[in-house]
């Protein structure tokens, strides 16, 4: 995996971790990598991999089961979205802002960008 | 697992390597050892696994005094040089000659590891190249699953592919109850391995911290003009403006670059050090 330079490893994993689930490559309540086996697939130290999923755990994103490992919570994915929807709200819509102000773009102009773009996607 | 105290060590009288140098370190972590060329990383290294002995101080590594090189002390502990030189024998040959020294030896491991690394098995020693036989001697030295393992440059000369499998199988290897210590200049390879940072400088330790904390403490940043962020302790010009180490006030969670770590560290070494006290 390539990290980015400036975010703590362990958050870019623990960023990872929700791809996964929000794409649905882990289904919800199932069992995830060891921290032993993800260490290997991202190649960095497993002490790194535990302190992702401490915080994981610590966000109700995943939970363990004795002796069994990593599980997903049942609502894991739509807690996610939620988290991932208020921080962009909160964080990169700012940055958009002020960009479209320096930029002078009214935000009416997004409106009909905004539906070619789902509709290409589609 | 390595306890050294006030050691002191030189080649000649008058010229001392190490001097006072303590160190205490546990196992379950891969330690980076840092250092300008010629600080005295190797023969730190030499002195933890008895092949130079100390002058005067004391060093007891996994229970031991290496300088006494006991069975019992050199079973447990593994050094890869960074220069290597092999026998002109066939690898299973070198198995049957040095493996046994390590009772915990796993041929299972060995040619796991040379099959990742796409090693052939069958081939004379002599007639790898430099890359090849590196990799032989880490498969070899992760092999022996001794509790002290030393590595000196261990990612020189490995192609592109083979520093990727080195960090995949080092993952995967590592035990609580064992210790690696790294010695590089390549710190971009084994950056997301390494969980504690050792800094050699003026012929001792100054810097022995896990990463965790350096990050606490540091705020690692790219930035566009040297204004933006207050309590600058050191910047490197880059594309983008510039690469900052400064004093994390906001507690905010940054990666660390050990690259401008160790540039700040030698650079800037009072202020830097002085946040870890």
């Amino acid at each position: 995996m390539d990290f980015n330079n400036t975010q703590a490893i362990y958050l870019q994993i623990a960023d990872y971790v929700c791809d996964k689930i929000q794409l649905e490559q882990w289904r919800e309540d199932e069992k995830i990598p060891s921290v032993r086996e993800l260490a290997v697939i991202l190649e960095v130290n497993p002490n790194t991999i535990m302190r992702s999923y401490e915080y994981l755990q610590q966000n109700e994103i995943i939970y363990t089961k004795r002796g069994m490992g990593y599980f997903t919570q049942p609502n894991a994915a739509k807690k996610i979205l939620k988290t991932r929807q208020e921080q962009f709200m909160a964080e990169e819509l700012p940055q958009l802002f002020k960009k479209m102000q320096l930029l002078n773009i009214p935000v009416s102009q997004l409106q009909a960008s905004y539906e070619q773009f789902i509709n290409t996607k589609n | 697992m390595i306890n050294i105290e006030n050691l002191t060590f030189g080649y000649h009288k008058k010229q001392m390597v190490l001097e006072n140098l303590n160190l205490h370190i546990k196992p379950g972590h891969i330690y980076g050892l840092l250092g300008r060329n010629g600080a005295g990383k190797s023969s730190l290294l030499h002195n933890i696994c008895g092949l130079l002995f100390p002058n005067t101080g004391t060093c007891q590594v996994a229970g031991k005094i290496p300088a006494r090189r006991s069975p019992e002390f050199l079973q447990n502990v593994f050094l890869l040089p960074e220069e290597i030189y092999l026998p002109n024998v066939s690898i299973k040959s070198y198995l049957d000659i040095y493996a046994p020294f390590y009772p915990e030896f796993s041929r299972d491991m060995f040619f796991k590891f040379l099959k990742e690394f796409e090693v052939p098995k069958e081939n004379k020693l002599q007639n790898m190249s430099y890359g090849q036989k590196k990799k032989v001697m880490i498969s070899f030295a992760l092999a022996t699953q001794a509790k002290v393992l030393l590595m000196d440059e261990p990612t020189n000369g490995l192609d592109i592919p083979s520093k990727k499998q080195f960090r995949k199988i080092i993952a995967g290897v590592i035990k609580e109850d064992q210790l690696i210590i790294i010695s590089t200049h390549q710190v971009k390879d084994l950056d997301s391995l390494i969980d504690f940072v050792l800094i050699l400088e003026d012929n001792k330790i100054i810097l022995h911290e896990p990463v965790d904390r350096i990050t606490d403490k540091l705020a690692f940043k790219q930035v566009m003009s040297l204004d933006e962020i207050a309590a600058v302790i050191y910047s490197e010009g880059a594309l983008k403006g510039y690469a900052v180490v400064a004093i994390n006030h906001k507690q905010e969670p940054s990666r660390m670059d050990m690259e401008i770590f160790f540039n700040a560290v030698l650079t800037e070494k009072q202020q830097i050090l002085s946040q870890f006290n």
